[in-house]
Parts: structure tokens; sequence; C-alpha cells
């Protein structure tokens, strides 16, 4: 077998999992006392994968969101959705293999899906854009969302992209124009959305597919303006404080769910989804039936003003006292330093 | 309550002389203000602020500010090289602006407008929370007055200092222009330089006419991103109104001094059932 990637703080995880692995050839070789011990090493695993996923600081979390072994959309989709048929292109420029699109059930739900999909091996990930949507991507989504509103169908749509693509080509077919239009068109958008942070939810790229109803983050995923990499570039004029940024920008589910960007957090198997894709696609069918049939109760009408609501509400400001008695501690607290504005 | 010392920088210092950041030349001072702060040898637009825009490109007297109080909060208590809370002071302090968008209403050419426009000056004409609620009620302003809405943007694009509430500011002002579009109501958008990220990629974007200033710079990622991804050189003019033009996301690139005009005649045009 292949030596699995782990991080330096996965190792005591991974030393339990190749201790089990032989255990696992002594079972097969038929002798008894193995299968005692397996039983106690799984629960020495999912103790230790706990305590270390617990005590996780916000960019380790960001390591977990990029684990190569981690599931991605097209294996969440292969273990949850029955009789998928792929939808392809954009109708207008091509067929952006970064976002795979389709329709079909989730445990006897239909819905329409559209996901972004990094790729594993280095191929995949070259014909994917690593993930990086271009602006038929999001066209190619968009277009596949109008056929959901059409027939009817709920949208389940999954994140995972570091960013939309930053080339040549991407500028120069309006990336920004076709992410304005997606955010646009999915604020009205007559049908009922379920988004989903499956790992790496970065900036215009990942909100241009993420305006929903419902919004999920699974407990290792993080969702920010910009990646950690680049705020440290741009803030503190350095890439290897990005741990820092990473933490100053409260971009955990649990921070965002706080927060009310997301709504839930999906819990992962012990260690993270990497260690477990079938129990973290089982996690991920739980809340989407779950936010699927509560979705379904609600007219469209009031589905729709909902969705208006909350972003309009979103978002941190002062008005009147609040406004002058900040303003006013800040001159206090800052004006008498030395340093100035200069 | 002004609070903040210091008038609007003239980033150019004080001389009879100053130098154009487009031809490099030694253009008369007098001669750039007279031409709303464009280069008379080369055309060049200056970056300009708000106050400016306000005194050309509507009616004498007709602007009448809204929302002028509100004040960005620190929702993460965010801290990077400095305090947030500490750069939006000093900010305040150098600009005279308390964000970086004013909106109103004013009047074009006798037409009553809901405006809003960007001042590049504060924290790079970033859009955070007093960006996205600002905005959102000035285009619903002008549902209610059933005006035309009209964006001047100038930005660096979402603010990090505000975290993912930046990027639902992009929902925010995304959803609040479609549903008046929805209504029947007019947006025109106009980018000015710079007009990138998350503003080009929210409302600035959704414009039912957009005029974009010459030479502005409209991206979605930057430059030097994009350098170290492809490793050569970009094109010439890439990322500029004029490329923008050619490839058929601007309905057109009109210079500062004909903006009023062309904004006028556009809504004359486009007086709907909703005017």
């Amino acid at each position: 077998m292949a030596e699995r990637f782990a991080y330096p703080f996965e190792i005591p995880i991974l030393d339990i999992v190749k201790e089990m692995d032989a255990l696992r050839a002594e079972c097969d070789a038929g002798r008894k006392d193995a299968q005692e011990n397996l039983t106690a090493l799984q629960t020495r695993l999912n103790d230790t994968a706990r305590g270390i996923v617990a005590s996780l600081d916000a960019y380790q979390r960001v390591q977990l969101a990029r684990h190569p072994e981690r599931p991605q959309a097209l294996d969440f989709i292969s273990r949850i959705v029955d009789d998928f048929i792929e939808l392809h292109g954009d109708r207008r420029f091509a067929d952006d293999k970064a976002v795979v699109c389709g329709l079909g059930t989730i445990s006897g739900r239909r819905f329409a899906i559209v996901g972004q999909q990094k790729g594993r091996d280095t191929k995949e990930r070259l014909m994917r854009n690593f993930g990086m949507v271009h602006p038929e991507g999001f066209r190619k989504a968009l277009r596949v969302m109008l056929l959901a509103e059409k027939f009817g169908l709920p949208v389940l749509s999954l994140i995972d992209t570091k960013g939309a693509a930053a080339d040549l080509e991407a500028e120069q077919r309006g990336e920004g124009f076709a992410i304005a239009e997606s955010i646009a068109a999915m604020s009205v958008l007559r049908a009922p959305i379920i988004a989903v942070v499956i790992g790496e939810g970065c900036s215009g790229g990942a909100l241009g597919m993420a305006v929903a109803d419902r919004i999920g983050m699974f407990e290792n995923a993080y969702y920010c303006v910009i990646t950690p990499e680049g705020c440290a570039a741009i803030l503190h004029h350095d890439i290897e404080k990005a741990p820092q940024a990473a933490d100053a920008m409260k971009i955990t589910a649990r921070e965002l769910a706080g927060m009310g960007v997301a709504d839930e957090v999906i819990p992962e198997p012990p260690g993270g989804a990497h260690w477990n894709h079938a129990a973290a696609a089982e996690s991920l069918r739980e809340f989407v039936l779950r936010s699927h049939d509560a979705l379904a109760a609600i007219p469209l009408d009031n589905l729709l003003s909902a969705r208006a609501g909350r972003y309009r509400k979103l978002g941190a400001f002062l008005e009147g006292e609040a406004a002058e008695s900040e303003a006013l501690s800040r001159g206090t607290e800052f004006g008498n330093a030395s340093s100035s504005a200069e | 309550m002004k609070v903040y010392g210091r008038a609007n920088r003239d980033d150019q210092g004080g001389g009879i002389f100053i130098k154009c950041d487009g031809c490099r030349g030694t253009v008369l001072r007098k001669a750039v203000e007279e031409r709303m702060q464009t280069c008379p040898e080369c055309g060049f637009h200056f970056r300009i602020t708000w106050q400016d825009r306000v005194r050309w490109h509507f009616d004498p007297d007709s602007f009448i500010e809204t929302n002028a109080g509100l004040e960005s909060a620190d929702p993460l208590g965010f801290v990077a090289d400095k305090s947030y809370r500490r750069k939006l002071w000093e900010d305040q302090r150098a600009t005279g602006l308390r964000d970086a968008v004013a909106t109103g209403s004013a009047r074009i050419e006798g037409r009553t407008v809901a405006a809003a426009i960007m001042d590049f000056r504060f924290i790079g004409g970033s859009m955070g929370g007093v960006v996205g609620e600002k905005i959102a009620r000035c285009v619903e302003t002008a549902a209610g007055l059933g005006c035309p809405f009209i964006s001047f943007a100038a930005s660096g694009g979402a603010r990090m200092q505000e975290g993912a509430f930046s990027l639902m500011q992009m929902v925010k002002t995304a959803a609040a222009v479609r549903r008046f579009q929805d209504g029947g109501g007019l947006y025109i958008s106009v980018m000015t330089d710079p007009t990138t990220g998350g503003v080009l990629a929210s409302f600035a974007s959704l414009g039912d006419v957009i005029i974009a200033e010459p030479g502005a710079l409209i991206r979605f990622a930057g430059a030097r991103v994009i350098r170290e991804a492809i490793k050569h050189d970009l094109p010439e003019g890439f990322q500029k109104s004029e490329d923008l033009l050619e490839r058929g996301f601007l309905d057109a690139v009109v210079p500062r001094t004909a903006l009023k005009k062309t904004i006028a005649t556009a809504m004359s045009h486009l007086k709907g059932p909703a005017a």
C-alpha cells in the first residue's frame, strides 16, 4: 500500500492506523486474539483523533481542508447520489471541468447538483484547474441552476476552491462579471438552494456558487474572503504569516456558524473526512436530507424573502450614537500615540 | 460631528506644474484641474475624490448625502500588521472620510438619481459592512423614489479586515441591485480606476448600462497573481477599460469631462415605466 500523506500533527493517528493495518493482516491469517486488539485500537484511534482535531488551530484546519486525500465533490456524489447524470458545458464557450454539474437523487429526493472539483492526481488536477473556476464554469453552474428552477428541483452546491481562476483567460472572458451574475441570479433563484463547503471556500470563487437558503460547513472546512496566504501577503507583507491571518479572519466552520454566515457545522469522522470517506458522505447525506425536507415545507415566496432577508442583514456596522461613541473612543485611544497617519 | 482633523490630501503637492502619471510630461496644474483632473496632453485620468465627482457629475448643490453617519464596526477584532480599528482611525484622519463610499440623492441635468460614489483613498476603497449597507440602502432609495441608481466604483475589492462578512456584502449589494432591476429600475454603473475584486464581482458589473473612464484598471484577480501563474509578462492594455470594451464587457468608455452628459442621455433614452 502506498504511503499515506499525513501532516506532522496527524502522525499519532497515522501510527495507530499502521498498527491496525498490521493487525488486520494477522486477523486475515486467522489469529483470533488479533480481532480483540483491533477493536481496542479502534477506540484508541477515535480518542486520539478526536483529541487532536479538537485542539487544532485555524491554519491546521486549513491544512486538513486541503488534505490531498480529503473527499472531493465527485467522491461525495458517487457515494450519496443515485442515477447521477452529468451535464456538461455552458452552451456559450466551453465545458469547465473545475465544475461538475448534474441531476440525480439522494435517498429518493431529486436534486440538481453543482460542485467544484479539484482533482485527485496530478493529471486530474490539471484538467480541473485545481478547482479554480473560469467564467464558463460559473455560467455552466448557473445554466443547471436555471434548469432546476424550471423543473422545480432543489439545488445542492458543493464548494471546494481556493479561489476563482486567476489567469489571463479568466480575466479576458469576464471572471468578475460571471461571478456577479451568478451571485445575483442565485439571490433570486426560485428553487431551494443548499450549499455545503466541503473543503476550501475562498473568495468570490466560492461565493459565486454558494448563495443559499441553508449553508453547511464540514467541521474542518474553511470559508473566507481570501486565502490566509493572500491575506498575509497583503496585510503582513509576509506569506509566512498565513497562520496568523487564518486566525484573525475567523474562517473555521464553528466561527462562521457563530457569525451566521453558515447555518450548521457538519461533523466529520474522527481525525477528519479523509480518514473515512464513507462516514463523511453519510454525514453529508444526513445534512442534505434534513435541509431538503425543511426547505421543501416552506412556500417558495417565503423562502425567497427569507433568503433576501438573510443576506440583507449580514455584515457589521455602527450607526447613530454607537457610531459616534466608537469614533470618539478610537480618537482617544490612538490620537495621543506618537506615530500618526503620515 | 467632525473629529478627524485633516482635510483632503493633495497628492500632487502645491506647485504650478505637476507630473502626469500617464505621459510622464510636466503639465500645468491649472490645465489639469480645468479638465476635471485629466491630462491636457495625453488624456490620462487622475484618481479623484468623491467630492470632485459630486461637483462635476451632478447639478450644482443638488447632492444630499444620506447615511453619512455609518461607521465601521470591528466584528472580528481584527489585527494584522496593525489593528483594524487603528487603520480605520488613520484613514479617517488622513482623508476626512468615515468610510469608502458616499451615498445620497442628486440631480443630473434636472433628473433625480440615487448615487453611490466610492473613494479609493479610504482603505483602498474596500467594501466592508458600511459600504455594503450604504449601497444597499441607496439602491432601496432609488426603488422608493422611482429614480435611477448610479454608482461610481473605485475599489481594491472586499475588505479583508471584516473577513467573511465582507464577502457577504457582495451578495447584499448584488441582490439589492437585481431586485431593483427586476422591478424595472435603471442602474448605470460607472467603473473608474480601479474597479476590482469583490466590487467588480458584485454590484459594479451588474449595471443595465456600464460605462468606464478611459484607462481604468478593471479586473477580478490581481496582475501580480496572474503573472505568477502564467510566468510571463501580461499583454499591453490588459485589464484596462479599452480592452474590456473590445471584449464586450462595457457599453462605453467615456472621458470624465463627458460623463455627466452621457449619463443624462442614457437616462433620457431609458425612461421606462418605472421612471
